[in-house]
């Protein structure tokens, strides 16, 4: 019977069903970072557990640490205790661990892929609902909570009800200045934040095949945003181009394996799917939130909603947007000035949207009064990004150079926004306070958009800002 | 090994409104409040945004209304507990007192940590959480029971349907809302299925 990669790795594994019908799977893959784990690790001592399986897991630290001065102990006391605690942790149970200013240290998103560690077919759990990332291999990747991280690390399995199948279709080509955000933006945008529960997100179509592997990651990593816990995109040629000769891929005989195994698992063209939708890449913009979630989104040539475009349903959370974020209905959201800009995170921190940023900035300046940073996903992005001469360019157009890390994406370390300041953010969520001020105001977008609002002081066309080719007149 | 807990197969207590759709867990427990290694204290920080002003003033929130101290459930709108993953959202509810959730939906995550927690999330439609908002408006003392057994929410003679997916329902009238016994239990089961997985041999 044909079935989709989404069963066959799911099944591949199930150990059982429980008594109460959810699915007992095992975790091929558990990323550890310090927010969800203390205590995780903490119950397991209470209970006087080992970890299971070791050998399965992989931490590294990201949210807390700062993207400037990283001495230990580090200044903050509670970051400082966290990241103790991780070492701890991690040295008591055997676990491998990244970290800070080592090596491989980044976030735990940009370094599984990148050490070879995320590979096709497994399942991939991390306390972190952007674990969905992984999912741009071929692989069952979702975020849990800090009872299930007890859980994998005592059992190195949860418990979970199986998901649905939606098939996102993506067609034709993307314009030039359109990049694999605005995909996921206008996914999000179309299929709304809480379209997606209950599914996991199936990205194909000729957009998602000519993505290169770090655009497929950008995409998979917003599937949690429209409400799916996992996205993933079929393994190709293209997947196994990226991990062959990655310290944790498999070598020699086991590579040849590994591929054979892994095309196995893509699913079969007569699979059937719980639900199937069509969408025109051709027709996507470059698109910006203009409200408090990542569903309140738009191309850069639309004006805001006004109420009457809003099904009534949705006129508490429009009417709360527009307070919060100080817009107005009806005019575009271009020409908004832009106090910070901030380029990194999970979602757009890998080397592909460096080079995208340097090759459009080069010689242009950050507009006075506009704070922008620039922060590499993990330090093997940033020893690159250095080598190439992108730190230099980005440096020389008034962007600061940070240390790798969450930063500005969630303010769980020094990089906030104060007060109601609007930042330009290539990050994945808007909500109300998340980037460190309660009134601050995120407007989300691609990481070469976020080069066009620093460099204008304002929300503007990238297309017209850097004269990308194609772009709207 | 852990033991089963004591099964839920109700919950009764007075309510809350705290009016919203997508209510975000950045929203219900904002990240500064996460660098902790313990989730005692939580509750405390539980909506902090939307209940102080900066300087640590009460903004009238609903959860800070004295007619409604003490509630126990939570009336909410669609989509509540998006965003991020962090347990620390139903942990600081839970330790604000909050035992049980109508929404008219729910997101994953959040629903499945509230689950493993035995917070008792159950979906109801649109008018219901009107009526009941009006009602607990009118009478803060009044008590709401969430029946996870038979699916329904009553106040007094007045009963509205709710929605307990099966597995949660189950879980919770047996106690093993905390998987964690069950899935130790089969220690061979995944032995066996991690031996048959190619990748776990490559590393």
């Amino acid at each position: 019977m044909p079935r989709t990669l989404f069963h066959k790795v799911w099944d591949a594994h199930t150990v059982g069903t429980l008594p109460d019908g959810r699915t007992q799977l095992f975790v091929g893959l558990h990323l550890v970072h310090e927010v969800t784990s203390p205590q995780a690790f903490a119950a397991l001592d209470e209970l006087g557990l080992p970890v299971a399986y070791p050998q399965c897991t992989v931490a590294t630290v990201d949210h807390i640490v700062p993207t400037d001065d990283t001495a230990r102990p580090l200044k903050d006391p509670l970051a400082e205790a966290m990241l103790a605690a991780l070492e701890r942790n991690t040295a008591k149970h055997g676990i491998a661990f990244h970290a800070a200013g080592q090596d491989h240290q980044g976030i735990v998103h940009i370094i599984g892929p990148e050490l070879g560690l995320t590979q096709p077919g497994m399942t991939v759990a991390c306390g972190d609902s952007h674990t969905s990332t992984h999912g741009a291999f071929g692989a069952i990747a979702l975020g849990i909570g800090t009872s299930q991280v007890r859980d994998v690390l005592a059992t190195q399995t949860i418990a979970l009800e199986p998901l649905r199948v939606r098939r996102v279709e993506i067609s034709g080509a993307l314009g030039p200045g359109v990049y694999a955000k605005d995909v996921a933006l206008h996914v999000i945008r179309t299929l709304g934040v809480n379209g997606g529960v209950g599914f996991a997100y199936e990205f194909a179509g000729d957009v998602v095949d000519a993505m290169s592997m770090e655009e497929r990651m950008t995409l998979c990593n917003m599937s949690i945003e429209g409400g799916a816990r996992v996205g993933y995109v079929n393994p190709d040629d293209t997947t196994f181009a990226f991990l062959r000769g990655r310290p944790h891929a498999p070598q020699g005989e086991d590579w040849e394996a590994a591929v054979t195994w892994w095309r196995s698992l893509a699913s079969d063209a007569d699979a059937v799917y719980d639900d199937v939708v069509h969408l025109d890449g051709s027709a996507i913009a470059p698109t910006v939130t203009w409200g408090i979630n990542p569903g309140q989104a738009l191309g850069i040539d639309e004006p805001i909603p006004s109420a009457d475009d809003v099904p009534a349903a949705d006129r508490g959370t429009w009417q709360e947007a527009l307070a919060h974020m100080s817009l107005q209905p009806g005019v575009p959201l271009a020409g908004t000035r832009v106090d910070v800009a901030f380029i990194g995170s999970c979602t757009n921190g890998r080397l592909s949207d460096l080079r995208a940023v340097a090759a459009a900035v080069k010689g242009h300046k950050v507009a006075p009064g506009v704070k922008a940073l620039v922060v590499p996903g993990s330090w093997e992005v940033a020893r690159e990004a250095e080598a190439e001469g992108i730190a230099q360019v980005l440096q020389e157009a008034g962007f600061e150079w940070r240390k790798p890390g969450c930063s500005m994406c969630l303010a769980m370390n020094p990089d906030k926004l104060v007060g109601d300041q609007l930042c330009a953010s290539s990050s994945n969520r808007n909500f109300k306070g998340r980037q460190g001020s309660a009134t601050g105001r995120t407007v989300l977008m691609s990481p070469v958009m976020v080069a066009a609002a620093a460099v204008t002081g304002q929300v503007a066309d990238a297309r017209q800002v850097f004269g990308l080719q194609g772009g709207a007149a | 090994m852990t033991q089963p807990f004591a099964p839920i197969p109700r919950l009764v207590g007075t309510a809350v409104h705290v009016p919203g759709d997508d209510i975000d867990t950045d929203r219900i427990i904002p990240a500064r409040y996460m660098k902790v290694v313990t989730f005692d204290g939580l509750g405390a920080h539980a909506f902090h945004d939307e209940r102080f002003t900066a300087d640590g003033g009460s903004k009238g929130h609903p959860l800070d209304d004295p007619r409604h101290a003490g509630a126990s459930v939570l009336l909410s709108g669609r989509n509540f507990g998006c965003g991020s993953s962090r347990e620390h959202a139903p942990q600081a509810l839970l330790r604000f007192g909050i035992k049980g959730i109508l929404a008219t939906s729910f997101a994953e995550i959040f629903f499945g940590n509230c689950t493993t927690l035995g917070i008792v999330c159950a979906r109801v439609d649109e008018a219901t959480i009107r009526a009941l908002a009006d009602l607990v408006h009118v009478d803060p003392q009044a008590q709401v029971t969430i029946d996870v057994e038979g699916e329904v929410v009553r106040v007094g003679a007045q009963a509205w349907p709710a929605q307990i997916p099966a597995s949660a329902r189950e879980a919770f009238l047996t106690g093993r809302y905390d998987p964690l016994a069950t899935l130790q239990a089969r220690a061979d089961a995944v032995r066996a299925t991690a031996a048959k997985l190619p990748y776990l041999g490559w590393r």
